[in-house]
């Protein structure tokens, strides 16, 4: 596997807690889940995907991790257009 | 020596990593086993409301514009009876620095980091508040860490939540993105311990203290439009502490309006679910929060709670997520404006309530917030047609919370619902006794309790014996 080169902007995840480990008064549900986290920074060290490694945050801090993503990105939209909209506020309300 | 980081024994550190986390000792401000001195502990962080003006004027906060949405004011007269119809106003907070009233609610809490020295702040939110700690921590030079529920087991966000977290990293925060749970408090409690940074936590003095300033201004506005005070102001609430802050700074001006909360009714829908979470079009100004912060206020990330809504309000209308909606796209489409789902949940309060009013009154609208990709109206409905839940237009009191959102297909379909006060209250004294029985309130607990809902000892009598 290829390596993720030192500096480059990338997403680790850790497990916080285990099933067994989370808050007594988590739902069923979501008690069958780990707590997971995730966090991105610049790779202290080349690194493989999937690998133990560590990274450096935006606040400066280094924080270990598996490495998740390379150049994590948002692509968080407007979405499809929802044609119930269009109709609202062309007169027809009144 | 490494500490023992179990959930368990981070919890048990609570109290000691808070204090060395806010130089804050709330111990001192203990009257009783349910009362303490809240106004003492407001009053002690030592800054005037024209101490507040002065430092949010430094980071880009306050002085919003405050609009009359006539064309808004006419389509709810001509669906209201002869003479009823109030005139609408809207305090424009999106135009805070970070695009919301929260700029106000952390702009106190980094300028007291700053001057205490701290190296950097934290807060844990779910959303707006975070961009509001990002961006003034940002300008006072300290660093920052936003602790945020961002995805639930299959790693999905949904799209307000993935852009409130984008905003923190904008402007350069380190977000800590977590998987759904109230175990989020336990990660702030370690990343505190760690960093030793400065708690910037919602609910403290500073916090509220900051908010105060929104309702002085919007007092002072009216005043000067309409040469009057305003008769109600619509709230959108969820932890209590817009309200709060907005309800002292207008009585601070001398302002005796109606204090209405607002929230979207989300009721079936679990806050701590891994698979509700998704199925949520609103991500505050709710009701999942509004409700139990409202009945009792002190289960947060500090002692005691400086937001405590049931002091100020005197009232409580729900929406539904379809009229919200409904009401958004009316207010680009009549207004001109396109403004985020959280403000825009009040103006749907106060088309309800203006139904009710004389033409001559006047109710206000708090606050808006920012709105673009992910925060849209448009983005949540795409989004929640892909989780499976159907989206039509009709009667919005058909729509399920989790299965369905009806968008009202006419204006007198946007009608909000009244909460009952009374039941509030009630399940705050149940609340209250839950931690200690009645029959063992000393005096000036018993006066706490009744002032904490607005009341008074003989309302508190005839209560608890009910309960
Ligand atoms: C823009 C906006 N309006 C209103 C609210 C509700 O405020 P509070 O939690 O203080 O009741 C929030 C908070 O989540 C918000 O971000």
């Amino acid at each position: 596997m290829s390596k993720v080169p030192a500096g480059t902007w990338v997403e680790i995840e850790n497990i916080l807690l285990t099933p067994e480990q989370r808050a007594p008064q988590v739902p069923e549900d979501t008690r069958a889940t780990p707590y997971v986290m995730r966090v991105a920074g610049f790779l202290v060290a080349e690194a493989e995907l999937g690998s133990e490694t560590e990274v450096r945050t935006l606040s400066g801090r280094k924080i270990h991790g598996t490495l998740k993503v390379v150049r994590p990105h948002y692509e968080h939209s407007f979405g499809e257009t929802i044609e119930e909209l269009l109709t609202i506020g062309l007169g027809g309300e009144l | 020596m490494s500490l023992d980081n179990t959930y368990q024994a981070v919890m048990a550190r609570k109290n000691e990593i808070m204090k060395s986390s806010m130089g804050l000792d709330y111990e001192v401000y203990r009257q009783g086993e349910l009362a303490f001195d809240y106004e003492r502990m407001m009053n002690d962080c030592g800054f005037t409301l024209q101490d507040i003006i002065r430092i949010q004027a430094e980071t880009k906060v306050g002085n919003t514009p405050m609009y009359e949405l006539h064309n808004l004011t006419q389509a709810v007269r001509k669906i209201s009876a002869p003479g009823k119809g109030a005139r609408i106003f809207l305090k424009d907070e999106a135009a805070n620095a970070s695009g919301s009233f929260k700029a106000r609610r952390a702009s106190i809490s980094a300028y007291v980091a700053a001057q205490k020295g701290y190296k950097g702040v934290i807060a844990a939110t779910s959303g707006n508040y975070g961009a509001a700690v990002a961006s003034q921590a940002a300008q006072r030079g300290l660093r920052c860490i936003i602790v945020q529920e961002v995805f639930d087991s299959h790693g999905i966000g949904q799209p307000e939540i993935v852009e409130k977290g984008r905003k923190c990293e904008a402007f350069g925060a380190e977000v800590i993105k977590l998987s759904v749970g109230p175990e989020l408090f336990y990660y702030l409690l370690l990343t505190l311990e760690e960093t030793g940074y400065f708690n910037a936590s919602l609910y403290t003095p500073f916090g509220i203290k900051g908010v105060e300033s929104l309702g002085n201004e919007l007092v002072m506005q009216i005043r000067s439009i309409a040469g009057k005070d305003p008769d109600a102001v619509v709230v959108t609430h969820a932890g209590g502490g817009n309200l709060t802050g907005t309800a002292r700074g207008m009585l601070a001006a001398g302002c005796r309006a109606q204090v209405v909360a607002c929230s979207v009714d989300l009721a079936g829908l679990h806050m701590a679910s891994d698979r509700d979470f998704n199925r949520k079009s609103f991500t505050t100004g709710h009701t999942g929060f509004g409700v139990p912060f409202a009945t009792w206020p002190d289960r947060v990330d500090v002692p005691r709670n400086a937001a405590r809504s049931m002091r100020y309000m005197d009232d409580y209308v729900l929406v539904n997520q379809g009229e919200v909606f409904y009401i958004t796209e009316l207010l680009a489409k009549m207004e001109g404006i396109e403004r985020g789902p959280a403000g825009n949940t009040s103006v749907t309060g106060a088309v309800a309530l203006a139904r009710e009013m004389n033409d001559d009154q006047i109710i206000v609208v708090q606050e808006t917030e920012y709105t673009g990709a992910g925060k849209h109206h448009n983005s949540q409905l795409a989004f929640a047609r892909k989780m499976g839940i159907e989206v039509r237009r009709g009667n919005p009191e058909e729509g399920v919370n989790g299965k369905s959102i009806v968008i009202p297909e006419h204006l007198s379909q946007v009608k909000g619902r009244r909460q009952d006060m009374e039941k509030l209250r009630v399940s705050y004294l149940k609340n209250a006794a839950k931690q200690l029985a009645p029959d063992k309130w000393s005096d000036i607990d018993r006066s706490f309790v009744a002032a904490d809902v607005k009341k008074d000892l003989a309302w508190l009598d005839a209560a608890l014996k009910s309960i």
